[in-house]
């Protein structure tokens, strides 16, 4: 190893992949002038994360990139990944893309008898690279190599040529493997580990009957990233997206300045309105009003001259506008004036990690001053326990990074008293929480409403009653001798 | 070699042992059992990676009988003249 080499060795820069998100769970990237191995199970998007990696360096970076395939041919590729938008041949004519398509030919019979070396590959690889003048290059997959030649142990030998045949050329090197199951040994011939200091794992999981796809970085030797599975996603039209959730560890909402509620009673409850960058919880059972209080919430912040977004997933678009009508808000002119967007969607219509990257897409292309949920537990009955608690914190610290209010409702299964899953996973998030509850009292059913948390604010700790009426909400008095109201059991304290 | 039915080209890389063996045994059957019926050429895939890449060669070295169809591969350093020419599927 020359000196040169050395000091190369010891700092390890990064290549920005240019996939969504990865770069942040990969602290900035693959490493650069390095092979990383992408392990994973059939079905699990290694092609795509191959393919991507050069798509994504040429679309974002203008950097060249060449493509070996032993398995499709590049053909299909070709054709296969236009469905993402890519115009791979396109790019091949402008010298940007280069295939060595080493897949099977049907029309080639090889026999092999006697010792051999990989040597025509080799070459391919470097008159590839030179060609278009790569940085990137991708492999896809290692398996399929096997599977064209002997598992022999010259085969095994041939292949960590290449990998260092792949470090002598200077390029960014994906490779992808096969791997038998999801958790357990790395990939399935035993070498592949070892031709590259830097292991990724795609999983494609089954759990509690839904599909989730997952990224893992196992290692990048002597250089940093974070540990653990992260959530990804494919967006037709886009490729692959990962939804990084460590930039969530939050930086608390740190504005003094209030903005109102939509409601003047309310805002008295909570000390003045709510906090600008603030999430607010809203939970309570069926019929309480909670989609009246996301509806006022809008109008107040629309009021204000600011732009609001709304993500319904409970009720169609008809309806709600129907409903905002009787309570007073022409939302067809405040969206034609562009103040506000309303977005209706079934929860079954895609995957909670799709939901999560429309959610963000819309936020980001609306940029809107509040943003509000209703209801953030309809998302609950498409995800599993750990994909929604992962869509939760995903999405609220997104909000909170944009420094806008969010307002999330939840609807909690019992009419009485009761919390719901999205609750006990966005409790400690949340800077406030307002419970809505009926009340049994004296033969009626009335509604009540307390602020139980609301950071960095003194508040009204009382439980309030309110009524709706066709101008909205109106918060009265408290229950007085009533106990009990928010854990579903009142019952009247005997006075004297 | 005016008749030459026959077209093969030999792929290796540099002039490694195993290549230069490929060589010498090529030569050896193309002046016996194959004399008068072959043209060959030989073809350094570090010298022309482009023939490499249009022949679609993994593997060196490799014989390939170009001509007549189908296209037939041996990959090896071809020291059974018998295995090879089976593989090839000539006729002697």
């Amino acid at each position: 190893m020359t000196d040169a080499t050395r000091v190369h060795d010891r700092a390890i820069g990064k290549v920005a992949t240019g996939i969504p998100g990865f770069d942040h769970i990969a602290s900035g990237g693959l490493p650069a002038g390095r092979t990383t191995l992408v392990s994973g199970s059939a079905g699990s998007a290694k092609t795509l994360m191959a393919a991507q990696f050069l798509a994504e360096g040429i679309k974002q970076f203008g950097e060249p990139g060449v493509f070996v395939t032993f398995e499709e041919s590049a053909e299909d590729l070709r054709r296969n990944l236009a469905s993402f938008g890519w115009d791979i041949q396109a790019w091949e004519e402008q010298g940007l893309w280069a295939f060595v398509d080493a897949s099977p030919d049907p029309e080639i019979s090889s026999v092999v008898l006697g010792e051999y070396d990989l040597g025509g590959l080799m070459a391919r690889v470097g008159y590839a690279v030179q060609r278009v003048g790569a940085t990137r290059l991708s492999m896809d997959s290692l398996g399929a190599v096997f599977n064209q030649f002997a598992q022999t142990s010259s085969t095994r030998r041939e292949m960590f040529r290449v990998a260092a045949h792949l470090k002598k050329l200077g390029v960014t090197a994906l490779m992808t493997s096969e791997r038998r199951q999801e958790y357990g040994e790395i990939a399935r011939y035993g070498v592949e580990e070892f031709v590259a200091d830097n292991v990724v794992i795609l999983r494609n999981l089954l759990e509690e009957e839904k599909r989730r796809r997952t990224i893992e970085i196992l290692k990048f030797r002597g250089t940093e990233h974070h540990k653990g599975e992260y959530p990804f996603s494919i967006v037709n039209g886009e490729g692959m997206a990962c939804i990084p959730l460590s930039a969530l560890e939050l930086s608390q909402g740190s504005t003094s300045k209030r903005i109102t509620s939509g409601s003047p009673d309310l805002d008295t409850m909570c000390g003045g309105g709510f906090f600008r960058d603030s999430i607010i919880l809203i939970s309570g059972a069926t019929g309480t009003g909670k989609t009246l209080m996301a509806t006022e919430f809008l109008q107040g912040g629309i009021s204000q001259g600011e732009r609001c977004l709304l993500f319904a997933f409970e009720e169609s678009r008809d309806q709600f506008t129907r409903n905002a009508q009787g309570w007073g808000m022409d939302v067809r002119a405040m969206e034609e004036s562009d103040q506000l967007r309303v977005i209706c969607d079934y929860p079954e219509s895609a995957g909670i990690e799709d939901h999560l990257l429309a959610m963000k897409r819309e936020i980001d292309e609306f940029r809107p001053d509040r943003i509000a949920v209703d209801s953030l537990s309809a998302l609950e009955r498409i995800a599993t326990i750990r994909g929604f608690r992962q869509f939760v914190i995903g999405l609220t610290s997104y909000v909170k990074q944009q420094k806008v209010a969010g307002l999330f409702t939840a609807a909690t299964p019992q009419l009485f008293g009761g919390s719901s899953v999205t609750e006990s996973h966005i409790s400690t998030i949340t800077d406030s929480i307002i419970l809505l509850r009926y009340v049994e009292t004296e033969g009626e059913i009335r509604r009540g409403i307390t602020v139980l948390k609301m950071r960095g604010s003194p508040h009204d700790r009382g439980v309030k009653e309110f009524r709706i009426d066709g101008s909205g909400m109106h918060i009265g008095r408290g229950f007085g001798n009533v106990v009990g109201i928010v854990s579903g059991n009142p019952q009247h304290l005997d006075v004297g | 070699m005016s008749n030459g039915q026959l077209q093969l080209v030999l792929f290796i890389t540099g002039d490694g042992t195993r290549g230069q063996r490929a060589v010498g045994n090529l030569r050896n059957l193309c002046s016996g059992v194959l004399s008068d019926r072959c043209h060959y050429e030989i073809v350094d895939v570090l010298e022309q990676p482009d023939r490499a890449e249009a022949s679609r060669i993994m593997a060196t070295p490799t014989l390939v009988k170009t001509s007549p169809v189908p296209d037939r591969r041996v990959i090896g350093d071809l020291s059974n003249a018998d295995d090879v020419l089976a593989a090839l599927e000539i006729d002697v």
